[in-house]
């Protein structure tokens, strides 16, 4: 009797042989699934990078997620300076500096707004500020198309209409929404006892915000970027709609682009031109995507 | 270092129908230390930011130094504050976060870095000036919150219970700390704490609150050995007073304790103001009782010990009376064991009365 149970408990206490393999099964099984969805979810790009560094001839050959056996950046250099969109022939890289024009001051503009609008919801209370704040953050779930007509209108009255600062306004106007909502809720998890030490040391709105807030703020500023970044680069809607001719941002050029070539599809310039437009927001998640995980966190754990 | 008296007059605080401070009246003179204590909710905390100036009251006023403060932004009332939750600004250094209001003022930067200087060797941080909140222990940051709060040279300081977060070691020896900063800069100081033994040990002054309403206002002996009702008889003093329900009896000379079969003299101090048959509470405070030596002239009891609790320096007694229970702290080295029965004196020149309906000392 005494004998049955030391063994049973023998068995309690340290794991059996059987239970170590089915762990290691167990973690095989774990990164092997990882690994087909991560295969799935890549094959689209690599196609895509694939494609544009073949020539049209191996492309009409081969397999569509075979390796390029003849490399060529000549698809790529096509669309970038000398492509056709519509009736101009100089590739893409107006459209994409039109991009940067419109994205750099939309994304600094509806960050900063953001920014001091998230500080005045979280820590000053004055009459209606919770109706307000409603609004805002309705404001966030408002479908785009709604607005295209009343913002055509309005764009015309400022004389903005087809222009670079006109899109600049509309995705600022459209920004503040999201920024202002991100900064809000990262402003209410800072203590509210360091407000009230400022207020006791002297400081006031600009120097509790610059000194005290700003510089804790990074990681919610990081996410509020890459919103913006890549939700006004992306954008086409508001850019077809309120954009004309050479004012077009690139996602615009990119859908004239293959749209206009004629005879057979040049899937070669197609992809490269597609890549072309997707680059900056690629670069960003890659170089600052931690932050973006970090940043959507902060708050949710303390510490 | 120039010191202010503080008024606290008549000041009510109410949200809606909700009374959060019912007419609450304070004035302490220059270089006190008031005490502010009571459990979680009584509204020591909100009266600390009233006299601060970060909440608003609903009727009273505060003076400092004889002038009102009222409508005054904080930095306007020459006070400075340490917070429970230190509220260091994380991303300065810790030179930075002491010398901020003398920034905000505009103090010249030679002049703001001496003044700092001088508070870090006060505070022995010397060498942490160039950290950040984030790299400091518990104590450490403590003393960053106190610096931050002397360098301003105010009229008043105020802590709003600055040692609730530090272990029990630490706690004591910031305890002492505090202590001797009030006495070396002469300070006024209004201190907040749920702690009875900080306001004991810590307080020239001490006002104790209940659900809003300043239940006594007095010296910590005050306090302890005359509290004003039965609420404070409680609270304070730990293990807390004893309370025995008894009637008066014998023209008024005699106490009949309910619920046990023994009768003691009414304390001296009530003899002509508890009349006969009235109810009463008797209190007695732990130590107040001892072994009676056989030629005793103290009034005894016969008490049955139930349990018995070695502190080191004392012993803590569980007695039984009849129905009741009684607490007693006797000497370490006192000769007693559970389940005998044992006579104590009773030092009725300290018992308090308190009328058995409205818990008020008579």
């Amino acid at each position: 009797m005494s004998l049955q149970l030391d063994a049973e408990s023998a068995a309690i206490l340290s794991p059996g042989i059987d239970l170590r393999i089915s762990r290691i099964l167990g973690r095989y099984f774990v990164y092997g699934c990882l690994v087909v969805l991560a295969a799935i979810f890549l094959a689209p790009l690599i196609s895509m990078l694939f494609t544009s560094l073949k020539s049209m001839d191996e492309i009409r050959s081969g397999n569509i997620l075979s390796f390029p056996k003849a490399l060529t950046f000549e698809a790529w250099q096509h669309v970038w300076g000398s492509a056709c969109i519509g009736v101009t022939c100089g590739g893409l890289k107006g459209y994409f500096g039109n991009s940067f024009l419109i994205v750099v001051p939309a994304t600094l503009i509806s960050v900063g707004f953001g920014a001091l609008n998230g500080f005045v919801f979280a820590n000053w209370r004055f009459r209606g500020d919770h109706i307000l704040f409603g609004l805002i953050l309705f404001g966030c779930f408002i479908p785009l198309q709604i607005v295209l007509i009343p913002m055509a209108g309005l764009l015309g009255v400022l004389h903005l209409a087809g222009t670079i600062p006109g899109l600049v306004l509309v995705h600022v106007v459209y920004g503040i929404c999201f920024t202002t909502m991100f900064f809000r809720n990262y402003f209410v998890t800072i203590p509210a006892e360091i407000f009230k030490a400022a207020r006791i040391d002297g400081a006031g709105f600009w120097a509790v915000f610059v000194r005290i807030l700003l510089p804790i703020s990074w990681p919610i500023v990081m996410v509020s970027i890459i919103w913006q970044f890549t939700g006004v680069w992306n954008d086409f809607l508001f850019g077809v709609s309120f954009a004309a001719g050479s004012s077009q941002p690139v996602t615009v050029a990119l859908n004239n682009l293959v749209n206009t070539s004629t005879g057979t599809k040049a899937y070669n310039e197609d992809m490269a031109a597609a890549m072309i437009a997707a680059l900056p927001t690629i670069i960003i998640y890659v170089a600052a995507g931690r932050y973006f995980l970090r940043g959507l966190m902060a708050g949710a754990v303390k510490g | 270092m120039k010191m202010a008296n503080l008024a606290i007059n008549h000041i009510n605080k109410s949200f809606g129908n909700l009374t959060v401070l019912k007419d609450i009246d304070i004035a302490i003179e220059d270089g006190e230390f008031l005490v502010l204590v009571g459990p979680s909710g009584c509204g020591k905390s909100t009266l600390l930011s009233i006299i601060a100036g970060l909440d608003d009251h609903t009727s009273g006023s505060i003076t400092i130094d004889g002038k009102s403060v009222q409508g005054l932004e904080p930095k306007e009332r020459d006070i400075a504050m340490v917070f429970q939750s230190y509220a260091l600004y994380p991303a300065m250094t810790v030179e930075q976060n002491i010398g901020f209001s003398l920034e905000m003022s505009k103090m010249p930067k030679p002049e703001r870095l001496e003044r700092v200087g001088k508070v870090a060797d006060l505070l022995q941080i010397r060498h942490l000036l160039k950290r950040r909140p984030g790299q400091l222990s518990g104590g450490q940051r403590q003393r960053v919150a106190m610096g931050r709060a002397l360098v301003r040279e105010p009229k008043i300081f105020l802590f709003d219970e600055p040692l609730s977060n530090l272990d029990a070691k630490l706690r004591v020896e910031m305890r002492t700390e505090i202590k001797k900063l009030h006495q070396r800069l002469g300070a006024t100081i209004v201190y907040v704490t749920h702690d009875q033994i900080e306001a004991m040990t810590m307080a020239t002054r001490i006002a104790v609150m209940k659900d809003g309403i300043l239940q006594q206002f007095g010296t910590p002996e005050d306090i302890y050995d005359r509290p004003a009702n039965v609420f404070v008889a409680t609270f304070m003093g730990s293990p807390p007073m004893n309370l025995l329900p008894a009637v008066i009896v014998d023209g008024s000379q005699g106490l009949s304790i309910q619920g046990a079969d023994a009768m003691l003299p009414v304390p001296f101090s009530a003899v002509t103001r508890a009349p006969q048959g009235k109810k009463v509470l008797l209190g007695i405070r732990p130590e107040w009782l001892s072994l009676a030596s056989t030629s005793t002239y103290q009034p005894t009891l016969d008490l049955y010990v139930e349990v018995v609790e070695p502190t080191g320096p004392d012993i803590f007694v569980a007695l039984r009376l009849g129905e009741r229970e009684i607490m007693g702290r006797l000497p370490t080295g006192s000769r007693t064991r559970v389940g005998e029965k044992a006579r104590f004196a009773v030092d009725l020149s300290k018992a308090v009365l308190f009328d058995a309906e409205t818990g008020i000392a008579i």
